[in-house]
């Protein structure tokens, strides 16, 4: 058989099933009734023991978003969501808000322990080479711990679950809260405005260079539940913060919705580095099941010389629609997003990035990496603009596409837009494919076909991959190759 | 070393046939040159030898030391020590040649329940074979055969099997595309590694390679069969007086 019909043979039988984090945890929750409503609301606020003005806030998203459509604009393609159908509030029994670690239920404990999540504090302080990473770990609605709190606190950094800096910060919180991604922003975002039951919330106070990165584990364990959370991340003048994210979830036969909204904002000189490792239950290899990942995430560089980075390596989820953007308001601000998509079997990805040039000699820089595999749709979509006040606004984007197969597709839609003549915007975009002459030339030289797709794949995501933090490099790797395993033959 | 009985294969996409009852046998310590006009089947037949899935071999055998390779893969054959110097070596943007170089020899290792070797032992090996072939260390670092002259590339095509140390080499058209310089240093390259347990297959258009790479035996393709085996005189007869002869002579 020649290797061509091969590998379309082999991509058929493709197997995404091989899911590694698709376990459930029994454990007793305590679930709001189905469906959404005002009462419901208040159910969650007052779970959470919120302001009055932030109730307010949420039935007002609320009340805005009964008014709203759906978007159809993305190349995604889903039976209709029945809203009425999703738990909003999901929580372990017992959990009111994060506990010290020797007060959580083992059980678990033992989940983020499977996922390979570094909660216990000794143990990361033993491990001498590796460096320190605060986790605050959010399953289902509730965020239930998170570690390295009093170091972090000597340094003045605030990290906790965004319900508990509501009730100690109360004042940082509605100072930023819906700056970014205001309440109306979008029809999944209202929804979170409304809904949203936990996250993660960041302040590094001026000068302050974080002493160790920061971490969030989401997980979603409660059938029919969705996810809402909500991060809001500000690094104030000349502050300095990496954050890494991580998502996993059990395999179920019914799709369940995440919808989350972040927020980061990035003061005169300060620098937030936000990285993203996605890796959501994709489905089965019928298509059957998986997460979908609506997901609005924008950072504000409202100072001068202010710096946001996003780095995403995406290989979960049955659909992704995810464009984290930067708005460069301050002069001189830098917007920069790296982006690794993987798609196999039924996946589909719409994912991209805005760079908003508001602001004087403002710059950006584009870098995305889609690999489709099976009979998944990879589509990058980007805008990049140019307001007339941005003199000099600076942009370049690089969109490259591998296929695996030919029962897949990539597709590249940049929107740009410079309304200030002295833009300069640079684009650049490829598509192609692993070429049988590749792998028998790796094969060749004594490389087996899973390696060689591996080591040719890990070539075309060096650029990302480099911009990730150490310890997240290699997994990521590791991840890459798990999702398009069988993907070739 | 190499025994190629009676064999037939053919393109398995189209099923035009293309080895059409070769015989052709190679002992260890031998360099054997295969020479032939253009679409005899010379390049057909390397690509066979290393187990590109684009052929189907329909009737004969090839076998490699004393065993039929015919059903191992290609990476099964080069671990077992068959190597083909690629005519177009394959671009890998991406991967640099040094980790390129590091991967293939740890994979061939572990096929062949080896230790993989340690960093400074594979620096140490690569420096010296790179060292050689007059290749730089910054070449090294650059992705594989992206951006390449011809001559980088196949100096780069001898770096691996010096290497690799196959015990079958097999040298596609090595001499395509290089100036008389860049041909002496690949030759000497091969020659540096002639010895009494490896073969070498020495497949070219011309005689010039086989001035710096002199074979034992040579041996005439002709749609798809060996039609006249000789010594390296051979070779200088078809320079003199071209195929025509030997191919009126053989039908």
């Amino acid at each position: 058989m020649p290797a061509v019909q091969e590998t379309i043979d082999q991509v058929r039988q493709i197997d995404v099933d091989q899911y590694k984090y698709g376990f459930e945890t029994k454990i007793e929750m305590d679930k709001a009734p189905k469906g959404l409503s005002e009462d419901i609301i208040r159910l969650i606020s007052s779970k959470k023991n919120e302001p009055e003005w932030m109730l307010e806030w949420r039935l007002e998203a609320y009340r805005r978003w009964l008014t709203m459509d759906e978007p159809s604009w993305a190349r995604v393609k889903y039976p209709k969501i029945d809203f009425n159908e999703i738990h909003y509030y999901a929580a372990p029994k017992g959990t009111t808000g994060p506990k010290s670690l020797e007060e959580v239920d083992p059980e678990l404990l033992k989940v983020y322990e499977k996922l390979g999540i570094p909660l216990k504090e000794q143990e990361i302080l033993a491990g001498v080479e590796k460096s320190k990473i605060a986790v605050d770990a959010v399953f289902d609605s509730v965020s239930v711990v998170t570690t390295f709190k009093e170091e972090l606190k000597k340094a003045g950094v605030i990290f906790m679950s965004i319900s508990e800096a509501m009730r100690e910060h109360p004042d940082l919180v509605r100072k930023y809260l819906g700056t970014v991604v205001p309440q109306s922003d979008n029809f999944y975002a209202t929804l979170n405005s409304a809904v949203f039951t936990d996250g993660s919330f960041v302040y590094v106070p001026k000068g302050v260079r974080c002493p160790m990165e920061l971490s969030t584990y989401f997980r979603i364990n409660e059938r029919n539940t969705g996810q809402f959370e909500r991060t809001l991340i500000i690094a104030d003048e000349g502050a300095y913060v990496s954050y890494l994210e991580g998502c996993t979830a059990p395999q179920r036969d019914e799709n369940q919705l995440h919808a989350a909204v972040v927020e980061l904002i990035a003061l005169d000189d300060a620098e937030i580095k936000y990285s993203t490792v996605q890796n959501w239950y994709p489905g089965d290899k019928h298509g059957k099941g998986g997460i979908y990942n609506f997901v609005t995430k924008r950072g504000d560089c409202r100072g001068k010389n202010s710096k946001i980075s996003w780095t995403q390596v995406e290989t979960g989820s049955a659909i992704t629609w995810k464009y984290p953007s930067c708005i460069l308001r301050g002069d001189g601000s830098r917007g920069e997003f790296y982006s690794i998509a993987v798609s196999n079997g039924h996946q589909q990805v719409d994912s991209g990035t805005k760079m908003i040039h508001l602001g004087k000699n403002t710059s950006s820089r584009i870098i995305s990496k889609g690999i489709a595999a099976g009979v998944s749709d990879n589509t990058y979509r980007g805008q990049v603009s140019a307001h007339r006040k941005a003199e000099n606004a600076r942009n370049f984007t690089q969109c490259d596409s591998l296929l695996i197969g030919d029962k897949c597709g990539a597709h590249t839609v940049p929107y740009i837009e410079a309304k200030n003549s002295t833009a300069q915007f640079e684009h650049e975009a490829t598509t192609s494919k692993i070429s049988e002459d590749q792998l028998f030339y790796c094969l060749q030289r004594g490389i087996p076909e899973e390696q060689a797709i591996a080591l040719i794949v890990n070539g075309f995501v060096k650029e990302v991959i480099q911009e990730l933090p150490m310890e997240f490099a290699v997994e990521a790797q590791k991840l890459i190759g798990i999702s398009l395993e069988g993907s070739v033959g | 070393m190499l025994e190629i009985k009676n064999l037939h294969a053919r393109i398995a996409e189209d099923g035009t046939e293309i080895i059409r009852g070769l015989d052709l046998t190679v002992k260890a310590g031998e360099v054997a040159a295969i020479m032939g006009p253009n679409g005899s089947g010379k390049s057909t037949l390397s690509y066979i030898l290393s187990g590109r899935e684009d052929y189907e071999v329909t009737e004969g055998d090839i076998l490699y030391n004393g065993e039929s390779i015919l059903e191992l893969d290609a990476s099964e054959r080069a671990a077992k020590g068959i190597f083909l110097a690629f005519q177009y070596p394959v671009e890998i943007p991406g991967v640099a040649t040094m980790q390129f170089l590091k991967v293939a020899l740890n994979e061939q290792r572990k096929y062949r329940g080896e230790d993989e070797l340690t960093t400074p032992e594979f620096m140490r090996r690569v420096k010296e074979a790179a060292a050689e072939l007059k290749i730089a260390p910054e070449m090294l670092r650059r992705p594989l055969n992206v951006g390449f002259s011809g001559g980088e590339k196949k100096r780069a095509e001898i770096l691996q099997m010096a290497l690799l140390e196959p015990k079958l080499c097999i040298l596609d058209e090595t001499d395509s595309g290089l100036d008389i310089d860049a041909l002496k240093v690949v030759a000497d390259g091969v020659n540096a590694l002639r010895s009494p347990d490896r073969a070498v297959v020495v497949i070219t258009h011309y005689q010039r390679l086989l001035n710096y790479i002199v074979p034992d035996s040579v041996h005439v393709l002709y749609k798809g069969q060996v039609i006249k085996s000789g010594d390296k005189s051979l070779a200088h007869e078809l320079e003199a007086n071209g195929y025509a002869d030997i191919i009126e002579a053989a039908a």
